[in-house]
């Protein structure tokens, strides 16, 4: 449990100080430059159908588990 | 899944499409496939509501099956209903998962909340989900366990330049309850047994913390294509720590193709308990918790993938937006460190000396087949 406070209280703190930082900054990338990262094959995840599959089949085979992006917390589905 | 517009707006909701999908795993004695549907549709400006159901039909004839009992066939069925809400610059999400297999429920419910800004430069995301599973074992009525699970997530997405864009991933897992696989069992050397070893039921920890970080990024090429690159490290008190790589290219062809391809590695160490042979006499091999899975043994994996989407817009202005057509095709090889193939006892009798056995791998092919339409 131990383990779990410090990193919820360090994921607590990044997250103070990039909304507090947030206020300050201009965005370096204007909206008109954005064309070629709205673009499809920008994204980080195209389908989530695919996607929420895929991640299936590693947890299922391989220990590792976690921080694979998208929302949901795993199936437990051993 | 939260979408955000890169494109100088604010945070929106996640596009309205449906998705219908035939996957398959076959790989390891091991066939499952089955339907996966995704149906999401906003509502009131401001509400997207989603609903997935999926379906593993299971057909097993793995080593660990082979080993120690008969081949078998199963269902799992899994129905998951979300709801995002946005207000301004943040998306509030919660979901509800239930899967259900004969020996196996689980309940899972999720709640996250994202937020824009720099700009619309970043979004942070905070979740938290808690999971309370039930552990049956067929064949004993009187067998029911239980586990409860916890995720902590964060992730940080960044645009660094106007073709770059990367995530900044954070995970910790804890569970509690019975965490062990009923049916598996660790091997003891047993000279009075005519293989010379023999099996008892393996006895996990009670409880599990891991965490995961992640970087995942994607860079947009001088011509129209995309390199993406995924990165992961993790541990756990189980002791055991893992890697994985991920590359992928994808290039689009013509109007309506686009083409991917990508390599993935993964590698781990063994969990402190696991054991492919047990000398009882040992006092470093007896050890309370034993463990003879091959998912908590040291092993590698890689797999090369090939996907193709065809994707279309519809040209009258009726209902339906566009559709795409995909399919991905990846193969995985698997080659373990300390996991033995005991099955050789069966097929070359004499040949292996208990604990001599090969090493055992396999590899396998998992296959996505979808529709998705939007609206």
């Amino acid at each position: 449990m131990q383990h779990t406070f410090f990193v919820l209280k360090r994921t607590v703190l990044v997250g103070l100080v990039f909304l507090l930082s947030s206020c300050a900054l201009e965005p370096w990338v204007k909206p008109y430059e954005r064309d070629n990262l709205a673009d499809p094959i920008m994204k980080l995840s195209r389908d989530a159908i695919s996607q929420n599959y895929m991640h299936h089949v590693y947890q299922a085979r391989e220990a590792g588990r976690g921080a694979e992006g998208g929302s949901g917390g795993g199936c437990g589905c051993n | 899944m939260i979408t955000y517009s890169l494109t100088g707006q604010s945070a929106v909701l996640p596009e309205d499409r449906s998705d219908a999908m035939y996957h398959k795993y076959e790989g390891g004695g091991m066939v499952i496939d089955g339907p996966s549907v995704l149906v999401r549709k906003s509502f009131l400006e401001k509400f997207s509501a989603s609903a997935n159901y999926y379906v593993d039909n299971v057909s097993a004839a793995s080593i660990d099956v082979l080993a120690n009992a008969s081949p078998y066939i199963e269902k799992r069925q899994e129905y998951s209903l979300g709801l995002d809400y946005l207000i301004n610059k943040t998306t509030v999400s919660t979901s509800y998962t239930n899967s259900k297999e004969n020996d196996y429920l689980a309940n899972t419910a999720y709640f996250g909340i994202s937020q824009d800004f720099f700009g619309d430069l970043s979004t942070l995301s905070i979740g938290y989900s808690r999971g309370w599973d039930s552990v049956m074992k067929t064949g004993d009525p009187d067998f029911e366990e239980f586990a409860d699970r916890q995720n902590y997530k964060l992730d940080w997405t960044q645009v660094i330049t106007k073709n770059w864009i990367a995530s900044l991933g954070l995970e910790t897992v804890t569970d509690q309850g019975y965490l062990n696989n009923p049916y598996r069992v660790v091997r003891y050397l047993d000279p009075t047994e005519g293989r010379g070893f023999r099996y008892q039921t393996e006895v996990y920890p009670e409880t599990r913390t891991s965490t995961a970080v992640s970087l995942r990024s994607m860079y947009y090429l001088p011509y129209r294509a995309s390199i993406k690159f995924e990165a992961r490290t993790y541990s756990d008190t189980w002791d055991i720590s893992a890697s994985n790589y991920e590359f992928a290219y994808i290039h689009p062809y013509g109007d309506h193709w686009i083409i991917e391809g990508k390599y993935r590695l993964y590698d781990q160490t063994q969990a402190e308990f696991y054991r492919d042979l047990i000398d009882p006499l040992n006092n470093e091999q007896n050890t309370e918790f034993v463990a003879r899975d091959k998912e908590m043994s040291a092993f590698s994996d890689y797999s090369v993938g090939l996907g193709v989407s065809y994707e279309r817009e519809f040209k009258t202005t009726g209902f339906f937006k566009k559709f795409s057509v995909n399919l991905f095709v990846d193969y995985f090889q698997f080659d373990f460190e300390n996991f033995r193939n005991v099955l050789v006892h069966d097929t070359n009798p004499g040949e292996y000396a208990v604990g001599s056995e090969p090493l055992y791998a396999y590899d396998a092919t998992v296959t996505r087949f979808y529709f998705s339409i939007w609206y």
